[in-house]
């Protein structure tokens, strides 16, 4: 009786223990995939081509492999993201944190976990059919397919993070910080540029890290309004490609196991996991030495 | 002087919340006015068409409310599982440090990535191919570490001193879990669960790097059938230029959207309702 | 007691107070329920009316070709209620790797099958069948906007879309000065294409080289959404699409020996005749011969091949179907179950499609 309790525990054990040690076998998996491919992709394509090459045309008959244009679009479209998102969300998270009364941030809290929530198919379809006429009004040379408008509908999709991220930051600061400030005379403006800020400054580079790396991972928005034309570019009123956008590019035609197009969409895959993995770890630890700094 | 400019200050802050929330405001009118006219019975139960007023989003919501079912089916016990494990039986240690680092990597990867591990795992090596259970397979990868750290939460928050008091009077772990740790859990635990099925059902890249962009004129009506699924359909119908199909892509999104919000709505009102029971209870 | 206690009370109160939410999710699942019953249903009552045409037919392949056959299977599946036909845009190559891997039924191709393909065809035991279903165009096409350009003379595109022209040849009036000098911006289909490996074929001379720097994609719809939105755009496609955009896009006649008088616009007239040259084409599907053997599959083929269907229905999408008594001939390669290629008879480069067909006809 005793014995049969001990071994149905130890099953029930072992259950939850394969069940835990799934998500490592994931990040494996996710690993292991990736470099799998990587590695046929590096067997022909040399290194420094890759890494330093300006043309990027695996699909076409002159093979060009160098991975500068899907970075430099990725990159581009994230920074104009960044640009908007940065100013507006800082701004929103101070006043929310200092300024607003509470009933207006318990109003504004669902908003904003309603702007997180939307597919970014629909901001997608935003961008392509709404904002790039809309800017064309204003700038005529602009191509359907471009940067800009992905990227100013982008800094709203990741507003919310940013935001959120940046008043968990603020409102980590302790009140005595505050209160001192407070004390010795100064205004709510200085409190808040001289003692709250630079006390969060490693809470909000973290959330700018974060809001970044979700930007570069970013496919659908990408997909439908930026364009389908790798160029080593830093115009944003041009058709580009991301590395997510080129991915859906092949995806979308098919591409047998063991050619060099399909190991080409791992091997951007893998530098995309490298990037995104790289900031989140920065990002992780500076929240976390300044969860502590003030324990 | 500090008056005025603290005014500035506000009137800034005001002006930046404005604009995101009319950003906000524009993106939901547009959406709305351009697809209300065409949210009809007709374009709720047909099926995709070549004439764009044929044309009906039936399959891809069939589509969508399966692969979710399956993706919930699959996640939610994986998940769950995992969480109590990591909570209630693995020793704090490195190991566990180490998970938490794991898991939270792998909640910033990009969709895409999932996708392609999805098509090298199941399409290609399980051969399952372009089917209804390797999109579910897919997606739950992907929710698993929303679920996880969600559950993990809420497990945490379980008093350790009731947990006590039963092993007190002898309960084992696994009766520990079973009706103290879990009941008490179980609303961290079910909103973790809505907000992660509330994100899969929009996810598109994913299933479009597995393959499932395609014209698709019935229901699935097995795991291996081949399946179509709402964001893939309004991305079909963003892509064609003909303005009719922009307005099923808009009554699409509109659907939707609905979905997203009553998914999220649930999860809030679980999350808020369910921590004055509990304390009820206990 | 108390954790009996506590598991009772919490259970009870859960289901007392959230039966609001839990009946969504019954609700949804008794409809989709019974949705597939009714489906199941359906399929039931047409078993006993007609004999079972309840399987499923895989397609893949050419977005030429895909508004033909997404027309033709929507029909065809409103006559045949439970059959089920799965229809991808791959691209012609792409659709003609996944054929020849035994992956789907039948590849919609806006190009013959060419030499690398049927070997691995062979090498993989699969034997298709050849059949023209329509002839197409490829259209030349530039923004509304754009009053400069009159005709392209082949000469002129090829120096345009040659792999020399890549970062060379990158404003309008380096092709012909009197042009603007403004940029190009160049949109076409993708690699997989068909329509991309015939233009490369008759225009720079060789399939499937060409510039690398131009937008490219496998849906012509995003073509037609580039073009329609960028001043300065110049770009390719089928001719089909044009016709459901024409008021989003110029459309350029083509000239073979160099002056105006002789540039032709694509139409389905010059089309079907073949004035509108070197761009005009006919567009295929391959059907796998084991395929053919299910009931279904073959039913849709003949569906297909039907000349009264394709009159309507090709036309409808803006193709040009073929003069009837060809059809006829198709239908024969069916029959007779002929798995050589058109195109691969003897000197099939100067044969007019009736010709190729009336030769092919063993």
């Amino acid at each position: 009786m005793h014995a049969r309790h001990i071994r149905k525990e130890r099953l029930i054990g072992w259950m939850f223990a394969s069940c835990g040690t799934l998500s490592i076998c994931v990040t494996l998996g996710i690993i292991a995939v990736l470099f799998w491919e990587t590695i046929h992709f590096f067997h022909v394509v040399p290194l420094n081509e890759f890494l330093f090459g300006t043309k990027w045309t695996p699909l076409f008959s002159e093979k060009k492999f160098g991975i500068l244009p899907l970075i430099a679009g990725t990159l581009l479209i994230a920074s104009i993201a960044m640009i908007f998102a940065l100013p507006l969300g800082l701004l929103i998270a101070i006043f929310l944190r200092e300024y607003a009364p509470p009933r207006l941030r318990r109003l504004l809290k669902p908003v904003l976990e309603i702007l997180a929530g939307i597919p970014t198919i629909v901001y997608g379809y935003f961008a392509l059919l709404t904002v790039t006429p809309v800017l064309q009004k204003i700038i005529p040379s602009l191509a359907g397919f471009n940067a800009l408008s992905p990227g100013i509908v982008m800094s709203i999709m990741i507003l919310p993070l940013m935001i959120s991220l940046s008043e968990d930051a603020i409102h980590a600061v302790p009140e005595h910080l505050r209160a001192a400030a407070y004390a010795l005379g100064s205004t709510r403006l200085q409190v808040i540029f001289r003692v709250v800020l630079p006390s969060a400054m490693s809470g909000i580079v973290s959330a700018c890290i974060l809001s970044v790396s979700r930007a570069i991972g970013e496919t659908m928005l990408v997909t439908v309004a930026a364009g389908m034309r790798p160029t080593f570019t830093m115009n944003p009123l041009v058709p580009v490609q991301t590395i997510t956008a080129y991915i859906v590019q092949v995806s979308l035609g098919d591409t047998p196991t063991g050619t060099l197009e399909y190991s080409s969409i791992f091997a951007v895959a893998f530098v995309l996991f490298v990037g995104t993995f790289v900031l989140n770890i920065i990002a992780q630890k500076l929240r976390h030495s300044f969860r502590f700094s003030y324990a | 002087m500090h008056k005025f400019a603290d005014r500035m200050f506000i009137t800034l802050s005001l002006a930046a919340l404005m604009f995101t929330l009319l950003m906000l405001f524009a993106l939901l009118v547009d959406v709305f006015v351009d697809g209300v006219t065409r949210l009809n019975g007709q374009f709720l139960t047909s099926f995709p068409s070549r004439k764009p007023e044929e044309a009906g989003i039936l399959a891809a919501l069939v589509g969508s409310v399966s692969l979710i079912t399956l993706t919930a089916a699959i996640a939610v016990p994986l998940g769950v599982g995992s969480a109590v494990y990591l909570e209630q039986y693995a020793k704090r240690s490195r190991f566990n440090a180490l998970m938490d680092i794991n898991i939270g990597t792998l909640a910033g990867v990009p969709s895409i990535i999932y996708g392609l591990l999805g098509l090298a795992l199941f399409v290609r090596v399980l051969a399952l191919d372009r089917s209804l259970i390797s999109g579910a397979l897919t997606l739950s990868l992907l929710i698993l570490p929303i679920i996880i750290i969600a559950s993990r939460e809420a497990i945490r928050v379980v008093p350790t001193s009731l947990q006590d008091g039963a092993f007190a009077i002898g309960a084992t772990r696994s009766q520990v879990i079973r009706r103290i740790v879990f009941p008490l859990a179980l609303p961290g635990i079910l909103t973790g669960i809505i907000l992660a099925l509330s994100r899969a059902i929009g996810e598109t890249a994913p299933l479009i790097a597995i393959g499932a962009l395609t014209y698709i004129a019935f229901l699935p009506d097995s795991l291996s059938s081949p399946f179509t699924a709402m964001p893939i359909q309004i991305f079909n119908w963003v892509s064609r230029p003909q303005e009719a199909f922009h307005a099923n892509a808009a009554a699409g999104i509109i659907l939707l959207l609905a979905i997203t919000l009553l998914f999220n709505a649930v999860a809030i009102c679980t999350r808020n309702h369910f921590y004055k029971i509990s304390a009820h209870c206990s | 007691m108390l954790l009996r206690q506590g598991r009772r009370c919490f259970i009870y109160y859960f289901m007392k107070n959230h039966i609001l939410l839990i009946t969504p999710f019954f609700l949804i699942s008794a409809c989709t329920t019974t949705i597939s019953e009714e489906d199941s249903a359906a399929t039931g009552s047409s078993h006993m009316m007609e004999d079972a045409i309840t399987g499923m037919v895989t397609i893949d392949g050419s977005s030429t070709v895909f508004p033909i056959t997404e027309a033709m299977a929507e029909e065809f599946q409103k006559k045949h209620p439970g059959s089920k036909v799965v229809v991808g845009i791959s691209g012609t190559g792409g659709g003609f790797k996944r054929f020849c891997r035994g992956e789907i039924s039948i590849n919609d191709a806006s190009r013959p099958i060419d030499l690398s393909e049927s070997t691995l065809c062979r090498e993989n035991g699969v034997s298709s069948i050849e059949l023209p279903v329509a002839f197409d165009g490829i259209a030349v096409m530039v923004h509304p906007s754009n009053d400069w350009v009159d005709f392209f003379t082949v000469d002129e595109l090829k120096t345009l879309w040659e792999p020399n022209a890549e970062e060379t040849i990158t404003h309008w009036n380096q092709i012909r000065p009197e042009w603007p000098d403004k940029p190009i911006s160049l949109y076409g289909p993708g690699v997989d294409s068909g329509t991309y490996d015939y233009f490369t074929d008759v225009i720079v001379g060789k399939e499937g080289v060409s510039r690398g720097d131009f937008v490219a994609s496998e849906d012509d719809n995003v073509l037609v959404q580039g073009i329609a939105s960028d001043p300065n755009a110049l770009g390719f496609f089928s001719y089909a699409y044009y016709q459901e955009n024409t008021h989003r896009l110029k459309l350029i006649p083509v000239s073979v020996i160099g002056n105006d008088v002789s540039a032709v616009s694509p139409s389905p007239e010059t089309i079907n005749d073949g004035s509108y040259a070197p761009l005009s084409r006919p567009i295929f599907i391959y059907a796998n011969t084991d395929a053919l053997g299910d009931r279904t599959v073959s039913a849709f083929i003949d569906f297909y091949l039907d000349p009264s269907n394709a009159a309507s229905l090709i036309r409808e999408v803006g193709y040009v179907p073929l003069p009837p008594e060809l059809y006829l001939l198709v239908q024969e390669r069916v029959q007779k179950r002929i798995t050589q290629s058109l195109y691969q008879q003897e000197g099939a480069g100067d044969m007019t499609l009736s010709e190729l067909l009336h030769s092919g006809r063993e």
